[in-house]
């Protein structure tokens, strides 16, 4: 019990500094099925307010979806709920194999290895494959996961700005005499809904001789003709080195995540790395609903079709009514507020009109960049989002920014 | 010889600002002011091996020896041969 009044303090002090800065983070407690429309609790003992959710990874509107629900019972019927084991002891099922080998086939590669996040996958991949001989170029933005598991490597790491290819090239020239070189990037940027671009990297990535990365998580079911990814959107399906991504946002929204690319570099991860190695894998009810959810978008496009028009309908209607909007055409639309406490507030007050969408600001987001990003979803039907761009325009017109430009905001708030 | 500071502070610039609305002099802080992580130290250092052709082992290396620019060009000089 050494748990004294000083370490005690140290930890109170901290988390009032987190509060003081009023970036505490707070629960929201949903009594509800993920979905369109679900049921808040906030604050913790408010009542209950049915609101409108576009703040969710649901991009498909798989999470709640009947046949998936169907497809987990009989999962958790047939294999059971846990396995008590890691995967090469005797946590490995048929089912484990068929979803790899399911999702090789949906993101066009050799060979894919399942992780219990695509956290973890992040976090597993780059210290299984490469040494301090190598290094890892990433763009500046990418991911927290992608940062960790770069952390945990001991190869070389260096930058190039996002999404610019004369810099990416130019720390390749810096970076020629490495054994390996991995290029490391989103397909899809979670906070500003920009997609890289796959397919320049992939020709960069031929002439200087390097292996290519991208985290598909916000991209996996909905971009592309048929929903295959980032890589897909860009023309070079078949031509990915390394493609992580999650079963946690489209592909039905529960957890678990894979790499999955070329053959060498999946069993490298197979003997290495260490979240597969030291952690089960997902469960096989979950396994069971992705297996559900990967047929579902294998008979027909229907769903990403119905994403890519409700996102052309919000985004429309977010600009007419005279909101900034971050450009691109993918379900994550960032509505720019610029200063962080306007954010929040906005946030709260679509709350209030039963819209439920979340203000981000720095760290989140750099400086100054603060927003409410919105997320579509295939769940959305026309009247959810006509009644949300209605409590958009009521609280726009309040804080009196529509059709007003970042300059005018910056003005009237603030940075 | 060409000024030393004034490679360093015109490469920081170049290679890490963003907004061309930012300031650097040669006591900004780069690490510390979290203008430079510790990640994309690696392309600076690399920058200063291959043009001043020396090497800067890994412990020499440190957030602290490249938090500025008048720091790293100290840390520069000590490599050069004179």
């Amino acid at each position: 019990m050494g748990y004294s009044e000083r370490i005690k303090s140290v930890y109170q002090n901290q988390l009032q500094e987190i509060r003081d800065k009023g970036i505490f983070k707070q629960e929201r407690y949903i009594h509800s099925s993920q979905a369109a429309d679900i049921e808040v609790e906030f604050p913790v003992g408010a009542s209950i307010k049915r609101v409108i959710n576009i703040c969710a990874n649901n991009y498909l509107g798989l999470s709640s979806h009947p046949e998936v629900i169907k497809a987990a019972h009989e999962g958790l019927d047939s294999r059971g709920y846990g396995m008590s084991s890691v995967r090469f002891i005797c946590g490995t099922q048929d089912i484990h194999r068929q979803l790899e080998r399911k999702m090789t086939e949906f993101l066009g590669t050799e060979d894919t290895i399942l992780f219990p996040s695509c956290m973890d996958a992040n976090a597993g991949v780059f210290e299984a494959i490469l040494t301090a001989d190598d290094v890892m170029i990433s763009d500046r933005l990418v991911h927290a996961s992608i940062i960790d598991g770069m952390r945990l490597c001991s190869a070389q790491h260096d930058t190039f700005k996002h999404s610019d290819m004369e810099h990416l090239e130019s720390k390749l020239q810096l970076h020629a005499d490495k054994r390996l070189k991995v290029v490391i990037n989103d397909g899809v940027y979670s906070m500003d809904g920009d997609t890289a671009k796959l397919d320049e990297m992939v020709a960069l990535c031929e002439k200087y001789d390097a292996m290519l990365f991208v985290d598909e998580s916000h991209a996996s079911g909905f971009i592309g003709k048929t929903g295959r990814g980032t890589h897909e959107k860009c023309g070079v399906l078949g031509k990915m080195d390394i493609i992580t991504t999650t079963f946690g946002k489209a592909l039905g929204g529960a957890s678990g995540g894979c790499v999955s690319g070329r053959r060498e570099i999946v069993e490298m991860c197979r003997q290495k790395a260490r979240p597969y190695l030291f952690s089960n894998t997902i469960a096989p009810v979950v396994v069971s609903g992705v297996l559900k959810v990967l047929d579902i978008l294998s008979q027909s496009t229907e769903r990403r079709d119905k994403l890519e028009t409700n996102t052309a309908y919000w985004r429309k209607g977010l600009s007419e009514a005279g909101f900034i909007l971050k450009d691109g055409d993918t379900p994550i639309v960032p509505v720019m507020l610029f200063n962080a406490k306007l954010s929040q507030d906005f946030s709260k007050d679509l709350f209030e009109e039963g819209v439920y969408a979340i203000g981000f600001f720095f760290p989140v987001v750099p400086n100054g960049a603060a927003r409410i990003r919105t997320q579509i979803s295939a769940a959305h039907e026309i009247h959810h989002l006509d009644k949300a761009l209605d409590a958009f325009r009521k609280v726009g017109k309040k804080y009196n920014i529509l059709g007003k430009t970042k300059q005018e905001i910056i003005e009237m708030f603030g940075l | 010889m060409e000024n030393i500071k004034d490679v360093v502070l015109e490469y920081v610039i170049n290679e890490y600002l963003e907004d061309d609305e930012e300031e650097l002099n040669y006591d900004s802080p780069l690490i510390s002011g979290g203008i430079v992580d510790s990640f994309s130290m690696v392309s600076l250092k690399r920058f200063l091996e291959n043009k001043y052709k020396i090497q800067i082992p890994d412990d020499k290396a440190t957030p602290e020896a490249f938090d500025t620019v008048n720091s790293i060009v100290a840390l520069v000089n000590s490599f050069v041969k004179k």
